[in-house]
């Protein structure tokens, strides 16, 4: 089994209203050094194979860029991870 | 004249655009299921609002899979008209029959009023019953109206006189206040506010109905061209 960590986050230079609420709300509570917040979405996926039974990153790398990320406005990126399994 | 109104999982503004169909206009309208494949003997398509799979993951997204819309896609590639509001508009966005994308709005809230709309290319299929620069009020309900797209895009949209109805004051962030955009041709509008629920002055304007009086208008004229 092959773990996939998807991260998605939207491009700089597209504003995030939500990130821009959150800053404010830390810089209100006393974490000044705060600049900037940008939130994005994380995704874990369990997949049935084994490494270097598919080409496992052009698999993901397709289904982030015809589902998971939005590329006008969404940037994305990944890790895979081995699991072993007893 | 026949329309479709497609029908996803969380549609919720299908009652409405079938409404404005069969009781303002008096026209043949269905509704059509998402897992349908075929529109034959269709002459308009019409997305409508609501939440499609529940908005997960973005709005539209998932909905843009559904196996209706590569026969909408079909349907508008023929030049045939197609109207996404709301949820549909997002849709239309995400299956990339219209260009840019769809954010949060910017004070974050969820947006349920009337609003002033500018029309601002009445030389389409959609807007041939309004006065150039005629203002209109319109519902919105959204979360996610936010409309965006990179300064090469805006430039092609105002070149080719794409943005078709404005917000007289901007209410989510907008880019130069988009509130509804066609794509190059003409023949695919999509548009946040909801002209289906403006068809009465019960209802508090009934601003909308031009726009599906237009739209039947056009077919009219080009079915003559036609036959």
């Amino acid at each position: 089994m092959i773990t996939v960590q998807v991260y998605v986050s939207l491009k700089q230079g597209v504003l995030d209203p939500q990130g821009s609420a959150v800053k404010q709300s830390l810089n209100t509570l006393g974490f000044s050094e705060v600049e900037d917040v940008r939130i994005g979405k994380h995704l874990t996926l369990t997949i049935d194979a084994e490494e270097g039974e598919v080409d496992i990153e052009e698999r993901v790398k397709q289904m982030c860029e015809k589902l998971l990320a939005n590329p006008v406005i969404e940037d994305y990126e990944f890790t895979i991870e081995e699991v072993v399994t007893s | 004249m026949r329309w479709a109104v497609i029908v996803f999982p969380g549609s919720n503004a299908d009652t409405e655009m079938y409404h404005a169909i069969k009781d303002v206009l008096d026209g043949d309208v269905s509704y059509v299921w998402h897992e349908e494949t075929s529109l034959e003997g269709f002459d308009a398509v019409l997305l409508p609002g609501g939440f499609s799979y529940g908005d997960y993951l973005r709005s539209g997204a998932i909905a843009q899979f559904s196996p209706i819309m590569s026969e909408v896609v079909r349907f508008a590639e023929e030049g045939a008209p197609v109207l996404g509001v709301c949820n549909g508009f997002q849709i239309l966005l995400e299956i990339g029959l219209l260009p840019g994308a769809m954010r949060r709005n910017q004070q974050l809230t969820f947006l349920c009023k009337h609003v002033e709309l500018i029309v601002e290319n009445n030389q389409t299929g959609f807007t041939s019953g309004y006065e150039a620069g005629e203002k209109i009020t319109v519902p919105v309900a959204h979360g996610d109206g936010n409309y965006y797209c990179d300064d090469k895009t805006l430039g092609k949209l105002k070149e080719n006189g794409q943005i078709v109805f404005t917000y007289a004051k901007n209410i989510n962030g907008s880019i130069e206040n988009i509130a509804g955009i066609t794509n190059e041709r003409g023949n695919v509008l999509g548009m946040m506010p909801h002209p289906e629920r403006a068809v009465h002055t019960l209802l508090g304007s009934a601003d909308g109905a031009k726009l599906f009086e237009s739209m039947e208008r056009e077919w009219r004229e080009r079915d003559v061209i036609r036959t």
